[in-house]
């Protein structure tokens, strides 16, 4: 089945489920309520934030290649070392080769996207490692056998009781309607983990090109102890995470934490320079960043698609959609999901298979208005529809009814000598499409516009 | 005597095709606002079907011809906030490199209120009225005040202001035939928040949106009037 088939068949499927759409809803709601609030209470002007983070970002991107030369120089003082990954493949290998060379058989993981996209969890599984992701959202969708629903928010799909179930099934505890017993079970059940865990992997919010340092933002602390307490600690990043200045981060921090959860600052916030240093007693002796590109380079060098690097994946599209909203995260099918996804997914991953996601917007800009870095999600939407025509993705029938519809908006002579026809067919004609679709076609009013105007002078 | 200012009428396909009453209805209006209003038939719309679709090439060459008959038209106006996007904003990224003049052209509610026109307004409806904003004239054009400014001069009915920010109705254009089903959904989570506030009439300045809604109201048969503003008006206005 093809990509876009799947999507459509979830799509409809989600479409249709009301406890789904509340449940969703919901946690959105939540959600805006803490945005609004935090917005106002740490920035005196939103917009003005909006601009500035765009335009460091911006210029961060046109001195990409200097900027990660710099990184990697940097951060190499401190004994890092810095592997370069073209695609996910190259990326996967890397790994392998740090896990062989350390006979490491356990590991743990904080959340990362990058991850998600390499899929490194099936390729270390594969290679019968034990892997266990420890931040609890991302926990819960791993016992659940699935893939993360939202970008920041992994589980949001998950209630409480259904999350009660899967604990009761999978790490065996009694029932419990508590949140707080469910949060220290799991933190029983990771103990042990990552006290054993020879590796810690994980990804990086931002990549500072002057300190040479890598910048992790979470809220429950398991990504502090995956980078701290394992001996070898592994770094999975996207190229387009670099900012210049170890002081963008005044900006950045905040920023992404209202965006991300409306939170002032997320609640644990580590700057790592490297692994540990000889005057030093804790941390991991040998330290890992694994720069990823896997498509990236391919939006650096658009021009026009650029700016779409400019995301630090807070997840502010998604949670402002209309569209994920009704057919949630996992529809997409995707590693990042909603609007955010639909732009670079088919950069990423093909625009033939994946150029559907451009169209299924309403292309309402309830996306642009609320990201945080000023990426002009929705117009972006419609350069990709235009690709996908010219790349003769979109379908032989949509040509000929674009062509027909020139014709008819040309000349009002033909537009009119045909009216009667088109009326027919809108009102007795449409019986041979879907019925969901039916609803969808105009009925031509018996007289036009022009018509009465007509009629009237 | 001072001769009445010109208006130009643009009046966007679905106006022409599917809702006449609506143009007839702006007309209505505006000449009660002292215009004198006048319509080129050559005029067919503004591009966006193709636009949105992807297909740029047609959309040009309507687009052009759009232009073309607009041309040197001092004022022209609107009753959707979709189409005076199309022109105002999206012309420059479907020309992007080509130079085009875009002609003066105003969304209705705009047009009103830039001119002080609300003041002339004035009328009686029964109801508890909410107003629905396209997204192409909320997040486009930028237009949030204008709308109530001009529902605010209509006595005798609650005027309901939905909390937060306006979501979309799930018309999309071709959105909507592409993908019916999310479509349908997002018509009806629009629809549940002005019921939730036992609102009667949904006025709104699009005739898509307008579409939409109407479709979700009649599959699930319920009362609620959903009117274009220029319909509002001319009810209102008892023209």
């Amino acid at each position: 089945m093809s990509e876009q088939t799947q999507f459509v068949r979830q799509a409809t499927l989600k479409s249709e489920d009301k406890s789904h759409f509340e449940k969703i809803n919901k946690a959105i709601r939540t959600y805006h309520q803490a945005v609004e609030k935090g917005q106002s209470d740490v920035f005196k002007d939103w917009q003005a934030a909006r601009r500035v983070a765009a335009q460091i970002k911006e210029q961060a991107l046109l001195q990409l290649p200097e900027l990660l030369i710099q990184f990697e120089a940097n951060i190499k003082k401190q004994g890092a070392q810095v592997l370069w990954a073209k695609d996910g493949h190259e990326a996967l290998g890397y790994v392998w080769n740090i896990f062989k060379e350390n006979q490491a058989e356990l590991a743990i993981k904080a959340k990362t996207m990058v991850a998600e996209e390499i899929h490194l969890n099936q390729f270390l599984q594969g290679q019968g490692i034990e892997l266990w992701e420890t931040d609890l959202g991302e926990l819960i969708v791993q016992l659940a056998g699935e893939r993360p629903y939202h970008i920041v928010t992994p589980a949001m799909h998950k209630s409480l009781k259904e999350i009660s179930e899967l604990f009761q099934k999978k790490i065996g505890i009694p029932p419990t309607e508590s949140a707080e017993t469910l949060t220290q079970a799991a933190r029983h059940f990771l103990r042990d983990k990552f006290i054993r865990s020879a590796i810690g992997i994980t990804g990086a919010n931002f990549l500072i090109a002057d300190a040479g340092a890598i910048v992790m933002t979470e809220n429950e602390g398991n990504g502090s102890l995956c980078m701290t307490l394992p001996k070898t600690h592994i770094v999975l990043a996207g190229i387009e995470k670099i900012i210049p200045k170890l002081t963008d981060l005044s900006l950045f921090l905040p920023l992404l934490a209202v965006s991300g959860t409306g939170q002032q600052l997320t609640s644990y916030n580590s700057i790592v320079w490297g692994p540990k240093q000889v005057h030093e007693v804790d941390g991991p002796e040998k330290m890992y960043v694994i720069l990823i590109d896997n498509g990236r380079s391919k939006l650096y060098r658009s021009e026009r698609f650029r700016e779409s690097l400019r995301c630090i994946r807070c997840g502010a599209c998604l949670n402002a959609c209309p569209v994920y909203r009704t057919v949630g995260g996992h529809t997409y099918g995707t590693t990042y999901q909603g609007p955010i996804g639909a732009l670079i997914t088919p950069f990423l991953r093909g625009m033939r298979e994946w150029f559907h996601l451009p169209y299924a917007s309403s292309l309402c800009g309830a996306c642009r208005d609320v990201c945080p870095v000023q990426i002009d999600i929705h117009h972006l939407l419609l350069e990709h529809r235009k690709m996908a025509v010219e790349g003769n993705f979109s379908g032989i029938i949509w040509k000929a009814i674009m062509k027909l519809w020139v014709i008819l908006m040309m000349r009002r002579a033909v537009l009119n000598f045909l009216r009667p026809v088109i009326f027919f067919l809108t009102h007795y004609g449409t019986f041979l499409l879907p019925s969901d679709i039916k609803k969808h076609i105009p009925k031509l009013s018996p007289m036009s516009f022009e018509g009465e105007w007509r009629k009237k002078s | 005597m001072e001769s009445s200012p010109v208006v130009s009428l643009f009046i966007p396909c679905l106006v022409d095709q599917v809702y006449p009453e609506m143009g007839i209805a702006m007309t209505q209006v505006l000449r009660a606002l002292g215009y004198c209003v006048e319509y080129d038939s050559r005029q067919s719309c503004c591009g966006q079907p193709a636009f949105n679709a992807g297909h740029w090439s047609e959309a040009k060459t309507v687009a052009r011809h759009c232009l073309q008959i607009f041309q040197g038209k001092e004022i022209i106006v609107s009753p959707s906030g979709s189409c005076t996007a199309m022109v105002r904003k999206f012309y420059q990224q479907l020309f992007s490199g080509e130079p085009v003049s875009i002609p003066a052209i105003y969304e209705f509610s705009e047009f009103l209120c830039m001119r002080g026109d609300t003041a002339k307004i004035s009328g009686n409806f029964s109801g508890r009225v909410g107003f629905h904003y396209s997204c192409h004239s909320y997040r486009e054009l930028r237009l949030k005040q204008e709308p109530f400014e001009i529902l605010r001069k209509i006595s005798g009915c609650e005027l309901i202001e939905l909390p937060g920010e306006p979501i979309c109705c799930g018309f999309g254009g071709l959105f909507s035939i592409k993908f019916p089903a999310i479509a349908g959904a997002m018509a009806e989570a629009r629809l549940n928040q002005f019921l939730e506030k036992n609102i009667d009439t949904i006025v709104s300045n699009d005739p898509g949106c307008i579409m939409q809604l109407r479709q979700e109201v009649k599959e699930r048969r319920l009362t609620l009037a959903i009117l274009h503003l220029t319909e509002f008006l001319s009810k209102a206005m008892k023209l």
